[in-house]
């Protein structure tokens, strides 16, 4: 039967995976949500409390799907606190795609936080169409590293490499995630970077990857009202990250003068990042 | 493009122009499409993509004195493809920001749409906007979801004429009424808005609905109560459009449910002018306005008429 994505559908909890002291993943049966292309999201409804546009997370078990949150402002931290047994709605998977040109070879995915949810889903089509494949984790602190291994198992068919940073240094390499990129872009040649995470940081790694001619693929995140392309909490510049992204590609970046910058607030104004 | 090519198009461009333009209630528009009031109306880069996709004109979303953040999400929720249920609580960026968004406008034809409680607050909002480049204003009395704004306000027929009377003293430019269902006969308000000095009527807004989950039997929309909207209320908009237009002697703008061209002729059959768009642009999305003015002109070719004005309140001699 043809699941009409637009209709709310509840979903049970049936597992949580602790990533961080700040951050849960939670896992449900829904079987549209588990065809989720990489970049898709859901809205996803805590009743009484709040919904939230959250990227589609992978999930090994066939049929199931899972979102990852990290508790911040009061409907994160509704989500972020429910148990197992308890119900969620969802509607979608909305939104565009990450896209692996044809002839692409060697790809980079750069990403912090949980930027990174898109990102698995795509290393599990890079890994299954067999790309080199490198992918940069950046985190604060040690604390904060999570998907290491998970990433590195869902690359394990592709010749691969996970590289991790923290800005002080308690893990992996020090540094910003950006500072590990141009090393990896002046040895190697990558065919494209696809990103998710701190717009600050996809801006940045947009304007060092045109520097060296590499297309880019990025992920954006906004506040949204509908999810389906009416009310333009969305908006940057005159696109609207619901339904023409979440992914824009390089050319259309640039074109947004707000990315990297900008976002519209709840009632609309534009409000600067910090 | 070969020169013919190109002279071609522009004949066909300017054909389409002259038999799809309409002209009512101090405004010329170049098609009968408009974008409705609370679609995409914030932002002024949004309004240059309307425009191009063939938009006759753009109602911006309602604009309050100061900004409102609006209720908490759920705040929209799609009930199937075509019929939507909100409660967004008249979030808006306020007069303040949005007039300068719009400031940098020369030719787009926007009409800005204004909610407030008290007539004393229309004035003050008009200031803001009055000397800008915009066509016209839209007076929302009739959301079914915010307190003391929208729809109460519309019930009340003397509050209508105090706010759309202190309007007109303070602008020469055309002022349209949105209109409700609420607990007051829409023909009522219509004829008190005339009365006051209104150039048009918009018909209709969305009617207090809600939804609840049953799995868990929650309400779906976090403000519990929202306005319906799309396919289900087209049949009560065209009764409104008909009866305003042919009792109050206005020209009505037709909003509700109209999701193809066979709906927009319905519209201006029964009397409409012209014919707003929202719910559409959720299920078919922005090519909308192009698809419809495309479905009218080929409708306006069989029925060998010059001019799509020709067809407006046919229906009104049956
Ligand atoms: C999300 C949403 C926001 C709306 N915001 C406004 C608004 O700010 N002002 C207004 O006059 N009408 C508003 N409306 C009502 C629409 O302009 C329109 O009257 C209604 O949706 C019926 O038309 P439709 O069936 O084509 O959608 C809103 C409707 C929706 C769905
Ligand atoms: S969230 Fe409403 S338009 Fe994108």
């Amino acid at each position: 039967m043809h699941t009409n994505i637009n209709r709310l559908r509840i979903v049970k909890i049936e597992k949580i995976v602790e990533e961080t002291p700040t951050v849960r993943t939670f896992a449900f049966k829904d079987v549209a949500s588990s065809n989720a292309g990489a970049g898709q999201f859901l809205m996803v409804w805590i009743p009484q409390a709040e919904e939230l546009p959250m990227s589609v997370m992978i999930w090994h078990e066939k049929f199931y799907a899972a979102v990852t949150v990290r508790k911040k402002g009061y409907g994160s931290t509704s989500l972020y606190n429910k148990r197992v047994g308890e119900s969620l709605g969802v509607r979608g998977p909305y939104g565009n795609s990450f896209e692996i040109p044809k002839n692409a070879r060697k790809v980079m995915l750069v990403g912090g936080g949980t930027g990174l949810v898109p990102l698995l889903r795509l290393a599990i089509h890079l890994n299954s169409t067999r790309i080199d494949t490198t992918l940069i984790i950046g985190a604060k602190t040690h604390s904060e590293v999570f998907f290491e291994k998970l990433a590195v198992k869902c690359l394990e068919d592709t010749n691969h490499q996970v590289v991790v940073t923290t800005e002080d240094g308690s893990y992996g390499i020090k540094g910003q995630t950006t500072e590990a990129m141009l090393k990896l872009i002046g040895t190697e040649r990558f065919d494209t970077i696809y990103t998710c995470g701190p717009e600050g940081m996809m801006k940045k790694i947009l304007d060092l990857a045109s520097a060296s001619l590499i297309p880019v693929q990025a992920s954006l995140e906004r506040y949204m009202k509908c999810g389906i392309g009416i009310c333009a909490s969305c908006c940057i510049g005159d696109k609207l990250v619901c339904k023409d992204g979440t992914v824009f590609d390089s050319e259309t970046l640039s074109s947004l003068s707000e990315f990297g910058l900008e976002y519209r607030d709840k009632s609309g104004r534009k409000c600067k990042y910090l | 493009m070969f020169a013919e090519d190109a002279l071609e198009l522009r004949r066909e461009q300017s054909a389409e122009r002259n038999t799809l333009s309409v002209n009512f209630g101090g405004m010329c528009l170049r098609n009968p499409t408009i974008l409705a009031s609370g679609f995409l109306g914030i932002s002024m880069d949004l309004f240059r993509r309307l425009y191009k996709l063939n938009a006759g004109a753009i109602v911006s979303k309602s604009i309050s004195c100061s900004p409102i953040e609006g209720y908490r999400n759920p705040t929209i929720v799609s009930l199937d493809y075509s019929s939507y249920l909100n409660a967004v609580g008249l979030a808006n960026p306020g007069a303040d920001a949005f007039s300068e968004e719009i400031r940098e406008n020369d030719n787009l034809p926007i009409m800005v749409s204004l909610v407030g409680s008290s007539e004393k607050e229309f004035p003050i909002l008009v200031k803001k906007f009055d000397r800008l480049n915009i066509i016209g204003y839209e007076i929302n009395l009739s959301c079914p979801h915010v307190a003391k704004m929208g729809i109460e306000v519309g019930d009340d027929p003397e509050l209508v004429y105090r706010i759309v009377k202190a309007t007109r003293l303070h602008t020469t430019k055309p002022i349209f009424v949105k209109v409700g269902v609420g607990n007051t006969d829409v023909l009522s308000v219509a004829s008190v808005a005339k009365d006051a000095g209104a150039d048009g009527i918009t018909a209709i807004n969305t009617l207090r609905a809600m939804a609840i989950d049953i799995d868990t039997g929650i309400p779906v929309l976090a403000n519990k109560i929202g306005g319906l909207s799309g396919k289900p209320i087209k049949p009560l908009a065209i009764r409104c459009v008909y009866e305003i237009t042919k009792k109050v002697g206005i020209p009505v703008m037709a909003c509700g449910g109209i999701f193809d061209w066979e709906d927009a002729v319905e519209a201006m059959l029964a009397g409409a002018s012209a014919v707003q768009l929202g719910s559409v642009l959720a299920t078919e999305g922005l090519s909308s306005f192009h698809a419809i003015c495309t479905g009218i002109q080929a409708y306006l070719k069989r029925k060998n008429a010059k001019n799509v004005m020709e067809i407006i309140g046919l229906a009104h001699k049956y």
